[in-house]
């Protein structure tokens, strides 16, 4: 008996052992990301490294104030804003029609969806940045929200999709017999319930916008976003530039993942279908 | 009206899939074989041509080749044990998942602060005593370190993605089935083997799919790190879209990238098939 123990608290050790080192697996490179973003320009070009910053903000301000970037994180947001309700937008009331009513069609529309993940989508900014410049698209914010859109919408679809499911067809009903119109219930009864979950698929389309590189590198010139930027300025920037740069992409993520953390499952555990 | 609400409401929806997503494929296809206003495979041909398609190809599937089945044996590995967890299971799945919201530009530039020449991974070479000198890790000579590097950017940023679907697929296999091989005295390693395993091929599914097309896709981190000295697919069609302006080549790159992902979604499809019965 007290050899199985022991076995069993070896294993215990082993596994907290395994646990610890996944931690900092996925955190140590961060903290080295953030260790350069808070060191002095002289010293992140230094060498050798300190494994603490000296939370100099040299880098910082250099970057901040380097021509472009204000601009850039500007428009970072304005696009992934736009792409944020764009795709709650269209891709709400589809999740919820999908989740109430069974109708001709439903399973064509589901497989238009589920289509999206086989593609590589970034490849979608070749032709569109054809169409756009004849459309008076090139180089906006509209425009590329649009087709960050198209990355967010499948997402879209199927979080709310499984949101709504999870709400009972039953209070609906109740509200339809206490003399609510169909919106009225919807906005009432439904929303209410549902509002955490659409938050929090409004925040992934966000995030999704925000860390795209290829599309918006494709289709932006002059109104780039930070990846954008960040992307076309990799091979002349200097290092301190680079690394506060990486971090101003990293901090908001941080956050957002932080914010969605409970509903990552539903967003995933649906893709399994 | 209530027969067509669903339809109305699907309408913006499909609108927007058919002309921001089922028509650009058909135009980038048709981009593809047009030059100058005629039906060609000349595009195909110049892709194919120019010397380094073939290394960009392979870099692209050799990435894809070590990158997934590494993810893949560390995904499983984290959803179990976020799965087997008592305590601290929502803090720990929040680091895990921390990945999953991070740019692969920034990954890339957090791998490029560990193997740039005055870095971390120097520092720790040099404060160790195995070399005198930091030495130039990323440059042309040794193309296999900036291979290692994407390596290790890749499975460190896209690992959480699998981890979350597979962990999200453990919830759904029914607790009855572990308690049974317990009944039958299964060990930890049967258990995940013959009743883990097989559950989870829905899942398995899923992740594995996402996971190689993003593969397949891979660019910003292999350009943070080691800008043009190693071509993948991608970086080849910016390049050809960019700096060459000759968006029909791009188009044909893109082609290519599509045909192994599509080729890629079906094997996998076939290879982890679950007939319709056996879902849980």
């Amino acid at each position: 008996m007290t050899e199985t123990t022991t076995i069993r608290r070896a294993g215990n050790r082993v596994f907290i052992a395994g646990v610890a080192l996944l931690i900092l697996w996925v955190l140590l490179p961060i903290w080295l990301l953030f260790v350069n973003a808070l060191s002095a320009p002289a010293e992140v070009t230094g060498f050798p490294k300190r494994i603490i910053p000296s939370f100099n903000l040299d880098s910082l301000s250099f970057f901040f104030g380097f021509s472009g970037v204000i601009d850039a994180l500007w428009n970072s947001v304005k696009v992934a804003s736009v792409t944020m309700i764009l795709s709650i937008g269209v891709g709400a009331p589809a999740g919820y029609a999908l989740s109430r009513f069974d109708f001709p069609g439903k399973e064509v529309f589901r497989f238009l969806v589920v289509m999206t993940r086989a593609f590589p989508l970034p490849l979608l900014a070749l032709p569109l940045a054809v169409m756009f410049i004849r459309t008076g698209l090139d180089d906006t914010i509209l425009g590329l929200a649009l087709v960050h859109t198209t990355l967010a919408l499948p997402f879209a679809v199927l979080i709310t999709y499984s949101l709504f499911s999870g709400i009972p067809l039953e209070l609906e009903e109740a509200a339809w017999t206490l003399g609510c119109n169909r919106v009225q219930a919807f906005i009432k009864v439904i929303l209410p319930l549902a509002a955490p979950g659409i938050a929090a698929s409004a925040v992934f389309a966000f995030v999704i916008s925000w860390n795209e590189v290829f599309a918006a590198a494709v289709l932006t010139i002059e109104n780039r976003t930070l990846t954008a930027f960040l992307l076309q300025s990799l091979d002349v920037s200097p290092l301190p530039l680079k690394f506060a740069g990486g971090a101003a992409l990293v901090l908001p993520a941080l956050f957002f993942i932080f914010a969605v953390r409970k509903y990552l499952f539903a967003m995933w555990g649906i893709a399994n279908r | 009206m209530p027969r067509m609400l669903p339809y109305l409401l699907l309408l913006p929806a499909t609108a927007f899939l058919c002309l921001f997503f089922l028509y650009p494929f058909v135009q980038v296809a048709h981009d593809s074989v047009m030059r100058n206003a005629a039906y060609t495979l000349e595009n195909f041909t110049r892709m194919a041509g120019h010397w380094k398609f073939s290394t960009a190809f392979w870099n692209t599937m050799l990435l894809a080749a070590v990158v997934v089945p590494i993810q893949l044996a560390m995904a499983l590995t984290m959803a179990s044990i976020v799965t087997k967890l008592q305590r601290g299971r929502s803090s720990i799945l929040y680091i895990f998942a921390i990945p999953l919201g991070i740019s692969d530009l920034a990954a890339g530039l957090i791998w490029l602060s560990v193997f740039e020449q005055s870095g971390f991974l120097n520092s720790l070479l040099v404060g160790l005593g195995v070399v005198d000198q930091p030495i130039l890790l990323l440059g042309y000579q040794n193309t296999w370190v900036i291979f290692i590097a994407i390596v290790l950017a890749e499975v460190w940023r896209a690992t959480a993605i699998m981890m979350v679907i597979l962990v999200a697929g453990m919830g759904l296999i029914p607790k009855e089935y572990g308690e049974a091989a317990d009944v039958f005295g299964a060990s930890r390693w049967q258990k995940f083997r013959r009743v883990t395993l097989p559950m989870l091929k829905p899942s398995l599914q899923t992740a594995l799919i996402l996971r190689v097309i993003l593969a397949f896709e891979v660019f910003a981190v292999v350009v943070a790190l080691g800008g043009t000295q190693l071509p993948v697919l991608m970086s080849e069609t910016y390049h050809w879209q960019f700096q060459m302006q000759e968006r029909g080549v791009a188009a044909a790159f893109a082609m290519v990238i599509l045909a192994v992902s599509v080729a890629f979604t079906i094997l996998i499809l076939r290879l982890l098939h679950v007939p319709k019965g056996a879902r849980v």
